[in-house]
């Protein structure tokens, strides 16, 4: 084998510009499926991780009526938070949302928008929920943190309290964009309460947040919880209860059954992103597929041609001592080394290409916001082991099957017909 | 090793061409001792190159015995006939075939890589065989840049490099000049008289002849005339 390795690695080499210029296509090859991979793997990454920084948290208890495919399920998707999850929202590890659907009126337009209560004080999530708790003190003159303790939700103990004037909302970048709303305006705001009854009142927005997240910016108007579940009538109640990160790991932190509200964890939350990027991934995979065919074009004509010239040589290597396997063994080899010579190159030339990539990532035009998934302004690819190694097997494997191809009917060929160049 | 390096009883060799068969060699039985220089002549198709294919374990007899270096190639594995190759055998062709992306000094290396050789040892035996040849300030050199005659000689060190008991040379001077054949040839005799290597050869050039110590006639398969001569013949000057 260390003699036919030494053998294939001096064929190689002394093919000269033949293989200088397999092994250039195919390292180019090389570092555009890692520079593709490691790009989808950052954009997954990176949506997965806004999406639980703004959202989806540790994992979700919903509602049962709750499906946030089907808007009609929103009117029913509300009751009592449970109260196997109260002492978790009492330790801070867990924090409700509310959902109703509401009309947003800026300049005399109307926009159906969902309205989501949140608690002003939670920090489980990345919505800049404290601002809320700021205006309303401001506007209320009285301290709203104070009122909204954690156990006084949990005990379930509200007492009535009465709407704001203008209540403080706060929405996100796209939202603002949509609307045409700055931090000061105010807007009218009109709901549907528990017993259908439709009431409208202002909104001041106190802030406008910037997040990649869209599910919880275009179209959303947040405004405090007791607020919202005043204005609705539905004290108490929540539509989905948010984990802390790390409040579900290990799964007995959690109820196993919580009023019939059912627990969504992180794999089904981002089960959504994690096939869209599976999708993006595919779908791109078109170019370096083709890069990748015409490399191992490249090297099977090299092969095929190899044999047909290198016939008498073939019987040459049985006369000196090779086996027939041996020599199908070497041929493979050398076709195979090819793969191995451009990672080598690869390496080379596409460390610091794609380090720089890495550091520096792929500022997004702004059409891209449109493919709904959660994406920075800057695309920062990830490039980790597996990647590089996966990438580094897949093509040393059909490298050598494609080398292996032309090289196997070696095996059936008569010695003393290659002596004389008959190739059969 | 003692008793003959070469041995073939009733060697037959049939080719199947369809409905009909052509049989190359027909009950062929010959000896052939160390330190041999004996060649097959005979026209073609008399079963030369057949009868030296089966000797080279290169190819299997349909029926007798091919007893080479005190083994019957018949029961040889691809591997185990590979082996013997290796250790024993040294081939020279008519179209020299030498590697073209070696130099003339990895070409006369190769066999002793397959043999596993350690470097030193490996440069010693090849910068020895290329002395023999005389091509040893052609060690750098590619094939392309040698002449016909240089090229049987690298092919020829390539042949001895790891000192076999048999060298099977296939028409060697068909592709050479009168001058050249007989240098290699002046060579090869040399080479068997001091190394004391069987040389067995399938020819029918006269130039080959006149060296031969033992000439073997084949005809239609069949052994002809088996002849000891007596004194190998100088060459004739070169005109």
């Amino acid at each position: 084998m260390k003699v036919l390795l030494k053998l294939a690695i001096r064929n190689l080499i002394a093919a000269g510009l033949r293989t200088w210029l397999n092994v250039i296509v195919l390292s180019l090859t090389f570092v555009v499926i890692i520079a593709a991979q490691g790009l989808f793997r950052g954009m997954g990454d990176q949506a997965a991780r806004a999406s639980i920084d703004y959202e989806f948290g540790g994992g979700q208890f919903w509602h049962p009526a709750y499906d946030p495919y089907d808007p009609l399920t929103i009117q029913d998707a509300h009751g009592l938070i449970p109260a196997e999850l109260k002492p978790l929202i009492a330790a801070g590890q867990a924090t409700p949302i509310l959902v109703i659907q509401g009309t947003l009126y800026p300049q005399g337009r109307f926009l159906p928008v969902l309205i989501k209560g949140i608690d002003p004080s939670q920090k489980i999530l990345s919505i800049p929920s404290e601002f809320l708790a700021a205006s309303a003190a401001e506007s209320e003159g009285e301290s709203w943190p104070a009122e909204f303790t954690t156990s006084e939700k949990a005990t379930g103990a509200y007492e009535r309290m009465r709407i704001p004037d203008e209540i403080p909302a706060i929405i996100g970048t796209r939202m603002a964009a949509t609307a045409r709303l700055s931090v000061g305006d105010t807007v009218i705001l009109r709901w549907r309460d528990s017993r259908g009854a439709f009431d409208a009142r202002p909104v001041r927005i106190v802030h406008i947040f910037r997040t990649i997240v869209q599910s919880v910016d275009a179209g959303q108007v947040w405004i405090p919880l007791r607020v919202l579940q005043e204005m609705a009538g539905m004290p108490g109640e929540a539509t989905v209860v948010t984990l802390a990160p790390g409040a579900a790991s290990p799964p007995g932190n959690i109820p196993a059954a919580a009023g019939g509200w059912v627990y969504r964890d992180l794999r089904y939350l981002l089960r959504d992103i994690d096939q869209l990027v599976a999708a993006k991934t595919a779908g791109s995979a078109t170019v370096y597929v083709i890069l990748l065919f015409m490399s191992l074009l490249a090297i099977f004509d090299t092969q095929v041609l190899n044999i047909f010239h290198r016939i008498r040589e073939i019987g040459t290597l049985v006369a000196l001592g090779l086996t027939r396997r041996q020599v199908v063994l070497l041929f493979t080899l050398e076709g195979t080394l090819h793969a191995v010579l451009a990672a080598v190159l690869a390496a080379i030339y596409g460390y610091p290409l794609l380090s720089a990539f890495a550091s520096h990532g792929w500022k997004m035009p702004e059409a891209f916001d449109s493919f709904g998934i959660a994406l920075g302004e800057r695309l920062m690819p990830v490039f980790t082991g597996g990647i590089i190694i996966g990438t580094v097997i897949l093509i040393l494997s059909l490298t050598a099957i494609i080398s292996f191809w032309p090289a196997r009917r070696l095996s059936r060929m008569r010695p003393t017909d290659a002596l004389r160049g008959k190739l059969q | 090793m003692a008793g003959p390096v070469i041995q073939t009883i009733d060697l037959t060799k049939v080719y199947p061409m369809g409905e009909y068969s052509i049989t190359a060699l027909n009950r062929v039985s010959l000896t052939f001792e160390r330190g041999e220089f004996a060649g097959l002549v005979g026209p073609s198709g008399s079963g030369k190159t057949t009868f030296l294919n089966i000797v080279g374990t290169l190819d299997t007899p349909t029926s007798g015995q091919a007893i080479i270096m005190g083994t019957e190639i018949s029961a040889l594995s691809p591997l185990e006939a590979a082996g013997l190759r290796r250790q024993h055998i040294g081939f020279i062709f008519q179209t020299f075939n030498l590697f073209p992306v070696y130099t003339v000094y990895e070409n006369v290396e190769f066999p002793l890589l397959l043999l596993g050789l350690p470097p030193v040892e490996r440069r010693r035996r090849v910068m020895e065989a290329l002395e023999w040849v005389r091509l040893a300030d052609r060690a750098r050199s590619r094939p392309t840049q040698l002449s016909g005659g240089q090229s049987q000689r690298v092919a020829i060190a390539r042949a001895i490099v790891k000192k076999p008991a048999i060298v099977i040379a296939d028409e060697p001077t068909a592709n050479l000049d009168a001058e050249n054949s007989y240098n290699i040839l002046d060579i090869m005799r040399e080479l068997n008289q001091e190394l004391s290597i069987t040389f067995l050869f399938a020819t029918h050039d006269e130039k080959v002849i006149r060296y031969l110590r033992r000439k073997i006639t084949l005809f239609d398969g069949r052994v002809a005339k088996d002849e000891i001569l007596e004194t190998a013949a100088t060459p004739p000057p070169v005109t």
